[in-house]
């Protein structure tokens, strides 16, 4: 089984994002970069995969230099080789134009199944994986939550609101993650050693095709970031007893607030 | 930009989704600032009589594509139908609801199938001289973007409870289509749907519980919900513990909310959960710790023990409600 998981570095989740000067990005001086918490739940799953069927797990990104570490990680917690693609140009690409790339790159790795998460947590996109699928005009199957492999077919557990659906596709197939599909695992020291070992190869846009002026036209384009408007903290409801806090709380909705 | 608005339904079961009604709501506005008519399309199994009541919310036109193997949403037969229908209708934008069942799936798959521009989860839409710009969230909500989409169709995907809707006259002649599913290699298996649950996302009124619910007895936080006709949340503590399922996340991993009334027990307020609820209308906090981070994001905070606090907020309510 080829396994190929779409990887993308991003700031930890407890991290403070604040603007930068341009407007249009946040400042990463102070970020601490970790694998976007979908993709972890990808690599884990596309490990265990592995370990039951045989094969190999390929990690594929685009991102920079810093990047190179989220690839490491993800080797170290047993995936066998790392795909980067480095280029200046990839940083004004909206993410039909990341799915573009990966899409291009993927035509070059062999493939039974990719595993990406469901969004990347920075810009809540919810969109490179199915892009990728439809470009590469395989099924793509979305927030999964649990899956199982036989006879060459997938069949997955999709989470949707209020329930789950479950449906079957021959491979390939690209799927995304949701919370709930496994938990994933930390990389061990002998892991981590090994990693460093592993074949990790970068290229840029000409180097897979792509006129690297053209990729990053985006038609969906950010204008300009805003911090959202600041909650002033409210009050602190007093009272003697929990009973007074309460009677005055809930007078406070019902009249005040109005929202019961 | 004049050819025209059209919003995509989403039925669950023969029924629509809340989503669907501010798809369109918002639709109508848009295509009321672009001179132009708003389109429906709703396609699923049975579906003709349930989509007479869209023209309430403004929809010119009412293109239904009934056919049994729309049931239930699969991402290529929807995406191969609704591709046909903007290739014939042309429309300047395409409005749709940001939704895990379908909505996300569906504009992500359009858009690459039709290279058109994407807004994802928007919460404020506007059109300015030629340009359609939309307002999303970034980073769990710690950031928001205001996006400039070039193409077309212009796909805007709205979040959940983010739009009002508002009911407005439309003809609502409905139009049968009849369509070809395409190439399709997806199946369904079967559907479990969880039985008068209310959807996090959808909700009026969300009450969750953190860490100071100590354990997977929710009972307190579950009677309020369920008087307020709210769902019930979580931390991502009280997930990692496996006091809740992870459907009941709220938070930057999670789901993000906005009701009109969001109740945090037990939570402190870590930076990635203030994310997932900042944006609701009103909020309040209930804590042991009086210095906990949650209080300084919300309207109202009672210090206090959880356990205590919530079943007399449900008496008192249970008394205003008479």
């Amino acid at each position: 089984m080829e396994i190929v998981v779409l990887l993308k570095q991003v700031p930890a989740t407890e991290s403070i994002v604040r603007i930068a000067d341009d407007g249009v990005s946040i400042k990463t001086d102070d970020i601490k970069w970790v694998i976007n918490p979908y993709d972890e739940l990808a690599v884990e799953e596309a490990l265990r995969i592995k370990e039951a069927q045989g094969g190999k797990v390929t990690i594929l990104s685009v991102g920079t230099d810093k990047t190179v570490e989220a690839i490491r990680t993800a080797l170290a917690m047993g995936a066998d080789e790392g795909v980067l693609i480095n280029d200046p140009q990839t940083q004004g690409c909206d993410a039909l134009g990341i799915a573009r790339i990966l899409a291009a790159v993927l035509k070059d790795i062999p493939y039974d199944l990719i595993i990406a998460g469901q969004r990347a947590v920075d810009d809540d996109n919810y969109q490179v994986g199915t892009a990728v699928a439809e470009f590469l005009s395989i099924p793509n199957i979305s927030m999964v939550i649990k899956e199982e492999i036989a006879d060459g077919k997938i069949k997955c557990h999709r989470s949707i609101e209020g329930g789950t659906v479950v449906l079957e596709a021959p491979l390939p197939v690209l799927f995304t993650t949701q919370r709930g599909l496994n938990e994933p695992r930390y990389a061990s020291l002998p892991g981590i050693m090994k990693a460093k070992k592993k074949p990790l190869d970068t290229k840029t846009l000409a180097d897979i095709g792509l006129d690297s002026s053209k990729v990053g036209d985006a038609i969906t384009k950010i204008n300009v970031m805003q911090l959202p408007p600041e909650r002033e903290g409210g009050r602190i409801v007093e009272g003697e007893t929990a009973q007074e806090k309460v009677t005055e709380l809930v007078r406070a909705l019902h009249e005040e607030a109005k929202v019961i | 930009m004049s050819q025209g608005v059209l919003a995509i339904a989403e039925q669950v079961d023969g029924v629509f989704r809340k989503v669907t009604y501010e798809a369109l709501s918002e639709g109508k506005r848009i295509a009321g600032s672009l001179g132009c008519d708003l389109t429906a399309v709703v396609l699923g199994s049975d579906v003709e009589n349930i989509s007479k009541g869209l023209g309430k919310y403004g929809a010119d036109r009412i293109l239904v594509a009934d056919n049994t193997a729309l049931k239930e949403y699969m991402t290529d037969a929807y995406t191969n139908v609704i591709a046909d229908i903007i290739g014939k209708e042309n429309p300047a934008v395409v409005i749709l609801g940001a939704t895990a069942v379908q909505g996300r799936d569906l504009s992500a798959s359009l858009s690459a199938r039709l290279n058109a521009p994407l807004a994802m989860e928007c919460v404020e839409i506007r059109v300015e001289n030629d340009k359609l710009i939309a307002t999303r969230p970034m980073y769990g909500g710690k950031i928001m973007s205001e996006v400039a989409l070039e193409g077309k169709p212009r796909i805007v995907a709205t979040r959940p409870n983010a739009m009002a809707v508002a009911e407005s006259a439309g003809a609502g002649s409905i139009e049968q289509l009849d369509v070809d599913t395409g190439k399709t290699v997806l199946q369904f298996v079967e559907k479990k749907m969880e039985t008068g649950k209310i959807e996090l996302t959808e909700a009026d009124v969300v009450v969750s519980g953190g860490r100071g619910m100590g354990g997977s007895d929710y009972s307190v936080v579950e009677k309020l919900a369920e008087l307020l006709g709210g769902a019930v949340g979580a931390s991502r503590s009280a997930v990692d513990e496996g006091w809740r399922p992870h459907s009941d996340q709220v938070g930057q991993t999670g789901k993000v909310v906005s009701p009109n009334l969001y109740i945090a027990s037990g939570i402190s307020g870590a930076i990635q959960h203030l994310a997932g609820m900042s944006s609701s209308k009103v909020i309040v906090a209930i804590n042991k710790d009086s210095e906990a981070p949650i209080f300084s994001k919300a309207d109202f905070g009672i210090v206090g023990d959880l356990f205590e606090v919530l079943p007399l907020v449900t008496e008192e309510i249970k008394k205003l409600k008479g």
